[in-house]
């Protein structure tokens, strides 16, 4: 046994010791004077989805890009959800504990509801990207007899402008909650920091002047409508410190 | 199979601010506590540290630490005809989870209500004559004056920054001139203001009206409270509400109470047990303790002496519902008392769009802000107008996290080039002013069980029927307008305004300030509990928290829902261990 394993171990039955001190087999039980229960290599850090995974087919992937880059596009003024990579954020997001639908209540029975009831659809994400991105491809070969991805880029407005006006619908699926789905993870991905795989190289931040995850900025209160500029900082640093 | 544990003097159901309040005053008068809380352990160096706090995706938009509606929401309609269909994710309010429950991600904006608050009905009428018949509106049966001291504690504790108004009956320039007597001023001074606020305060006092900066749960400076906890200088990180503060800078169970709590061998804290009903004895006269399940799905039974109700006021509702104490509210005959009078928060704002001046919003803090409270309560005349109650309009800078918040001047499209754009020009040139309205009680909005969905355990959900009412649509009509005026005064280039107009909608993040369902009051004909928040059938089980308030006045609750605490836990200290029974007689 080398040595890191074994003062993984030991500070285990340390804690054991000192936290579980009597009581239920499950469920923590905390408190009898100990204090304060911190404990070695238990930091909460963030979970960012490794580097390789993935949802998306090569063909969905595809088209998921080609939707954000209509959502947030390139152009003059700046970068978009191309150069922050947005597509990569979703794959990565779909293929965890988001796409899973983990955290939301997925109980039946199912039904439309009013539009102030909210998401009703009984797909959790990543199935609901699946089965639209299949019927948004059955529409535009319908309409266009080509796949969304390859429509030019006012066909591509035009699709998602009805998609939003709810002037194209799904058989199997809910356009809209697809459509606000996407375009929620279009903005999260551009805008979230970069150690989820979008917002490469800070350029969201960076285009609105965003200074990110910094956390003291009492020498500037006193700005009085001036400009700050501060350049963003992210939760795993900033360019040049560390590998994305 | 249910596993009988040592019997407590006192059980907690839930350990967030009351829970955090109810074991720090009971275990210092000796009694032995147990706190079991559903959710996990949470503290500044592991779960939310400066290195790893500030991430918008993981806390707000994953709901890194509010309650698992996988496990356990609620469903909602919006009236008695439709179907109610559950919250299948998180929107208009984010209940919290876990060791200190939402206190861990608030923003920390500490009002204390007004004194015709807490006498709601009785002030108004005597005023302006008879309320509507579908208006629920009742009186607290405590008073402000009776809960001024404990207003006081709480604002030691929490380090509340702030500028008072009327000390002891005196005037104090700067301060709201229309809050109610104050014993003393707030233990430290008010935050530092930024442009936003100070072109709000200009704006104000050039329509007659008199700001005052918002008091505050970030601290203004270095503090240590009543238990000698330690708090640090806020850093106007901009991210508090829906964060955990990495700084021990903003007032939580964890830097105001836990530290010394967790020192005392009368204190133990379970977590990752949810409770699933209160007990009874065999006689049905008193609480007999909690059953709870843990994280691996063992049931266990933990007798009490004092059993304290202080989950977030929807569980609370739904845990007396379940445990059959109490009448339910029958919408249809006005009868009964348990899930009666929710009620929540009527918003509207008017964003400020400014053209060559920065207003840097991320430069922020959760309660930097600066208020005016002139259009609040009763403290403008409302003969003729149809309504009662009021709001707070405020300029509060509280973030600029730019998934959240990236506003656009009206006529900008929802996404494309043009709406791209829009963000940049304006993302650090934006602030907002907004209505902080009452919302009042309604025969109609009302919280039950939901007939066919449940939780992980297969309990039913509780069920939401809820839409703004006739005083809400009027009151924030007259409001508004005033939001308007004064959002125009502040230099901008243009505004938006965002009416409060439709039915409620669930989507939207409005705020987490749900209330009512276990309300307290002066008769067990029309309350759950009595006027020292112990419930009316079963004279051992008191019950803390937003659920109590017969309506919900124009301010954040948290103020007036330690004051709550701390006044019950006094009165079980003082009153109910010496003679263990009804302390209002019936």
């Amino acid at each position: 046994m080398n040595v890191s394993r074994r003062r993984f171990l030991n500070s285990l039955l340390l804690a054991g010791t000192a936290l579980a001190v009597s009581g239920p087999a499950f469920g923590r039980e905390y408190g009898r004077g100990a204090g304060m229960p911190w404990q070695p290599m238990t930091g909460d850090v963030p979970h960012h989805g490794t580097r390789d995974e993935r949802f998306l087919t090569a063909e969905e992937r595809a088209t998921v890009a080609a939707i954000c880059a209509r959502l947030i596009p390139s152009d003059d003024d700046g970068p978009g959800a191309t150069e922050a990579d947005v597509v990569t954020f979703i794959d990565r997001q779909l293929a965890g504990f988001y796409g899973r639908g983990q955290h939301w209540y997925m109980k039946g029975p199912f039904a439309e509801g009013s539009a102030t009831q909210g998401f009703q659809s009984e797909h959790a994400p990543a199935e609901l990207y699946r089965r639209s991105l299949v019927e948004l491809d059955q529409h535009c070969e319908r309409e266009f007899a080509s796949p969304f991805r390859s429509l030019t880029e006012e066909q591509q407005d035009d699709v998602l402008t009805r998609l939003d006006e709810e002037e194209i619908t799904f058989q199997r699926t809910s356009a809209k909650a697809f459509f606000d789905l996407i375009l929620e993870n279009t903005i999260e991905g551009f805008f979230a920091d970069p150690i989820y795989g979008g917002n490469r190289n800070m350029v969201a931040w960076q285009y609105v002047g965003f200074p990110g995850a910094r956390y003291d900025y009492r020498d500037y209160l006193n700005h009085g409508g001036a400009r700050l500029e501060l350049a963003p900082v992210s939760l795993m640093g900033r360019p040049g410190w560390s590998r994305q | 199979m249910t596993r009988r544990m040592p019997d407590v003097d006192v059980v907690i159901v839930g350990f967030g601010w009351t829970g955090a309040i109810m074991a720090e005053k009971l275990t210092a008068a000796g009694l032995g506590v147990l706190a079991v809380e559903r959710g996990p352990w949470r503290d500044t160096p592991t779960h939310f540290p400066t290195t790893f706090a500030q991430d918008e995706l993981r806390y707000y938009w994953r709901h890194g630490m509010f309650q698992e509606a996988s496990r356990e929401t609620l469903t909602f309609r919006n009236n008695r005809s439709q179907t109610a269909l559950p919250m299948r994710r998180w929107g208009s309010f984010l209940p919290g989870n876990g060791v200190g429950g939402a206190g861990v991600h608030w923003n920390g904006q500490t009002f204390r209500f007004l004194p015709s608050d807490f006498v709601a009905r009785s002030h108004n009428e005597e005023r302006y004559g008879p309320l509507p018949d579908d208006m629920t509106v009742q009186d607290y049966g405590v008073t402000y004056d009776e809960l001024e001291p404990h207003f006081d504690y709480f604002e030691r504790i929490a380090g509340i920054s702030g500028q008072a108004g009327n000390v002891k009956g005196n005037l104090i320039e700067g301060g709201n001139p229309f809050e109610g007597v104050r014993s003393d001023h707030y233990p430290n001074p008010p935050m530092q203001m930024t442009f936003s606020q100070d072109r709000f305060t200009a704006a104000a006092r050039e329509l007659g009206l008199s700001p005052f900066p918002g008091p505050s749960a970030n601290m203004s400076r270095a503090y240590t409270n009543p238990l000698g906890m330690q708090l640090a200088p806020c850093t106007y990180c901009g991210f508090c509400e829906k964060y955990g503060c990495g700084n021990y800078s903003k007032a939580s169970p964890q830097t105001t109470i836990l530290p010394e709590l967790m020192r005392r061998q009368n204190f133990v804290l379970r977590t990752n047990s949810e409770v699933l009903s209160i007990e009874k004895s065999r006689d049905g006269t008193r609480a007999s303790g909690v059953r709870y399940v843990d994280s691996q799905g063992e049931e266990h039974l933990q007798p009490a002496q004092i059993v304290i109700l202080a989950a977030y006021p929807l569980q609370n509702t739904r845990l007396l519902l379940l445990s059959q104490i109490g009448q339910p509210y029958n919408p249809a005959t006005g009868e009964g008392v348990v899930g009666k009078n929710y009620c929540y928060q009527v918003m509207s704002s008017a964003e400020v769009f400014f053209e060559d001046e920065y207003t840097n919003e991320f430069v922020g803090a959760g309660a930097l802000g600066a208020v005016v409270d002139d259009y609040n309560g009763d403290n403008f005349d409302h003969s003729g107008l149809g309504f009662i109650g009021g709001g707070y309009i405020a300029c509060w800078t509280t973030n600029a996290r730019p998934i959240e918040s990236h506003p656009v001047p009206d006529g900008v499209p929802e996404w494309g080039s043009k709406w791209k754009r829009a963000v940049r020009e304006n993302f650090l040139k934006t602030t907002s002013v907004g209505l902080h309205g009452a919302s009042m009680a309604h025969r109609t909005n009302y919280l039950d069980l939901d007939p066919t969905y449940t939780d992980a355990w297969g309990q039913p959900l509780l069920r939401m029927t809820y839409d703004f009412t006739l005083n809400d649509r009027l009151l924030t009509a007259h409001i508004t307008p005033i939001v308007e005026q004064i959002a125009r005064g502040m230099g901008g280039r243009e505004i938006k305004v965002n009416h409060r107009r439709g039915s409620y909608d669930v989507k939207p993040y409005q705020t987490t300030h749900n209330t009512g369902g276990t309300i307290m009051g002066v008769s067990p004909a029309n309350s759950v509990t009595n006027r020292y928040c112990q419930n009316w059938d079963l004279p051992n089980l008191f019950i803390t928290g937003a659920g109590l308030f017969p309506q919900n006045a124009g301010y954040n609750p948290t103020g007036t829902v330690a004051a709550l605490a701390y006044w019950s836990a006094d009165a079980i200290i003082n009153q109910y261990l010496a003679a263990p029974g009804p302390l209002v007689q019936t």
